[in-house]
């Protein structure tokens, strides 16, 4: 077994991110992500990587797109007003079919919003934040043993399917403290014949690009593109249950929202009520299958976020609205404490 | 069984190493545990306060809701916590920065002027450390355990000078 350190969210991510084989990362500084690059900015020398601090944001994710065209594992990270700004580069490599890993350790918002740990990106990084039809494989860590984990896979996963994948984690993740091992492992490296790496005279040459001026092509790419898609959809849905075997009363939460739930979850069984509950790792793919055979079981479902209410959705949609859904949340930088929860289950079991 | 730690005071009083102390020395006793700290502008002058949840049971939320133990390092954070501690818990004032008593009655409040203590030593900056010894004393969830080999993994080997200091202060807090 490997030692355990105490270590930030945002450094055993970045640990991890050079575990997986990640030499090249491109940022901006910006609360509460910043340790993430220093970690970078002091490793990547060290180990003959780069690091590369941009001028921008809007910078950073199109050096992450050159870097990924020529098949290298690369990384760029930021934190909610950062990553929007990102949008436009993350649509082109999703349009471009290429692996990269973006980080986005939330803060409320909108618009500079508050440097406080927040959840109210769901929208941004599972429904396409960018222009066009696409999707980002998002993983959501709550530990930060999974940010390193998570971030192993969220590489690994990029790679398999040639997808932009995304670690939406939050504030409280990025900066508590917590034991953490990191495996050493050798990176899942595989071949990437697609890579621009010079042709040496021996192949035809590869082409990197987004841009199809015929509209059945650019139809028929985003189909094919759409039918990986399903592949990852059956394949790569990641959740947690908890408490769920007889529960009548199913939360729903990620990161940092479900270690709160889980607290939860204990006071109420000790108080005679049955909850449980369903963590996401992964928001897209949205874990529909443990949520549609829940809501067979259970009488209601309570979603729980950091947010005015943006998850809620999918639970809807994935649970086809045949049991209440409700919502628990607090935004802004705020996080709920386990009485609002218990609050809002007893509401909903007291009115039977 | 688990232990709710709230460390707060002002920035630069080291709450977040105290709270660091804490956290390594629950590692080193192969513990469960978290430690989640305030950051942003208050680190630099504001209020700063930590988190730290020492458990035999993985740990869920890492924010402390209702700590068990409050450590209050100016008058501010005693105001505005006070009212959060469990009953039967315990506050732990630096009686030289906090110039009133604890109001409430179901709770256990100790006090020692860490502040004066560490000054006396020539090192003002560490009355966090003073603290620190003295929860060990009289915390039976903290006691235990060496905290020279706590300090060791705490202080990085750039700052291996300050280990003396650190542990003469957390001596200070313990035997006062």
């Amino acid at each position: 077994m490997a030692e355990k350190f105490l270590m930030k969210g945002n450094e055993a991510l970045a640990e991890a991110a050079i575990r997986a084989g990640c030499r090249i990362y491109f940022g901006y500084p910006i609360t509460p992500q910043t340790e993430l690059a220093a970690y970078m900015a002091k490793r990547m020398p060290k180990i003959g990587g780069v690091f590369v601090q941009a001028e921008s944001e809007v910078a950073a994710i199109n050096m992450v797109y050159g870097a990924a065209s020529a098949g290298k594992r690369v990384m760029t990270s930021s934190s909610s007003p950062g990553v929007s700004l990102k949008q436009e580069g993350i649509s082109y490599l999703a349009g471009s079919d290429l692996p990269a890993v973006i980080v986005n350790v939330q803060r409320g918002g909108p618009g500079l919003g508050g440097i406080q740990p927040s959840q109210s990106d769901y929208f941004q990084a599972t429904k396409g934040g960018g222009h066009g039809d696409y999707h980002l494989i998002v993983l959501t860590p709550a530990s930060v043993q999974e940010m390193a984990d998570l971030t192993g896979l969220a590489f690994d996963l990029a790679d398999r399917y040639r997808v932009p994948s995304m670690i939406l984690a939050d504030g409280t993740i990025g900066q508590m403290m917590e034991p953490v091992e990191i495996e050493e492992t050798e990176p899942h490296l595989i071949e990437k014949p697609w890579a621009v790496t010079g042709t040496q005279m021996k192949r035809k040459h590869n082409v990197i690009n987004s841009l199809y001026l015929d509209p059945e092509e650019l139809e028929q790419t985003n189909i094919d593109r759409f039918a990986r898609y399903e592949t990852i959809k059956q394949n790569e849905a990641r959740w947690e249950e908890y408490m769920m075997e007889d529960a009548d009363y199913c939360l729903v939460a990620f990161g940092i929202a479900s270690r709160v739930a889980k607290n939860a979850v204990v006071s109420l069984r000790a108080k005679g009520i049955k909850a449980g509950l369903i963590r996401p790792i992964t928001v897209w793919p949205f874990p529909e299958k443990p949520l549609a055979e829940a809501a067979d079981r259970v009488k209601a479902f309570v979603s729980v976020e950091l947010s005015m209410g943006q998850m809620i959705e999918d639970v809807k949609l994935a649970t086809g609205s045949r049991k209440p859904v409700v919502l628990c949340s607090r935004t802004g930088g705020v996080i709920p404490g386990p009485d609002q929860i218990i609050e809002t289950v007893e509401k909903l079991a007291g009115g039977r | 069984m688990t232990t709710n730690i709230l460390i707060a005071g002002f920035g630069g009083q080291g709450i977040l190493f105290a709270g660091k102390v804490l956290a390594y020395k629950g590692l080193l006793e192969d513990k469960q545990l978290s430690w989640l700290p305030s950051y942003g502008p208050e680190m630099r002058g504001g209020t700063a306060n930590c988190n730290i949840i020492i458990s035999d049971e993985p740990v869920g939320s890492p924010i402390v809701f209702e700590p068990d133990i409050l450590v209050v390092m100016n008058r501010p954070s005693l105001d505005k916590y006070e009212k959060e501690v469990v009953p039967g818990g315990m506050i732990l004032v630096d009686s030289a920065m906090v110039d009133r008593k604890v109001e409430r009655t179901d709770v256990r409040a100790v006090y020692i002027p860490a502040t004066t203590l560490a000054s006396q030593l020539g090192t003002p900056g560490l009355a966090n450390m003073v603290l620190v010894g003295k929860l060990m004393k009289e915390c039976p969830e903290l006691a235990g355990g060496s905290i020279e080999e706590v300090l060791h993994k705490v202080i990085s080997a750039r700052h291996a000078d300050l280990f003396e200091s650190n542990l003469n202060a957390v001596k200070k807090g313990m035997e006062y």
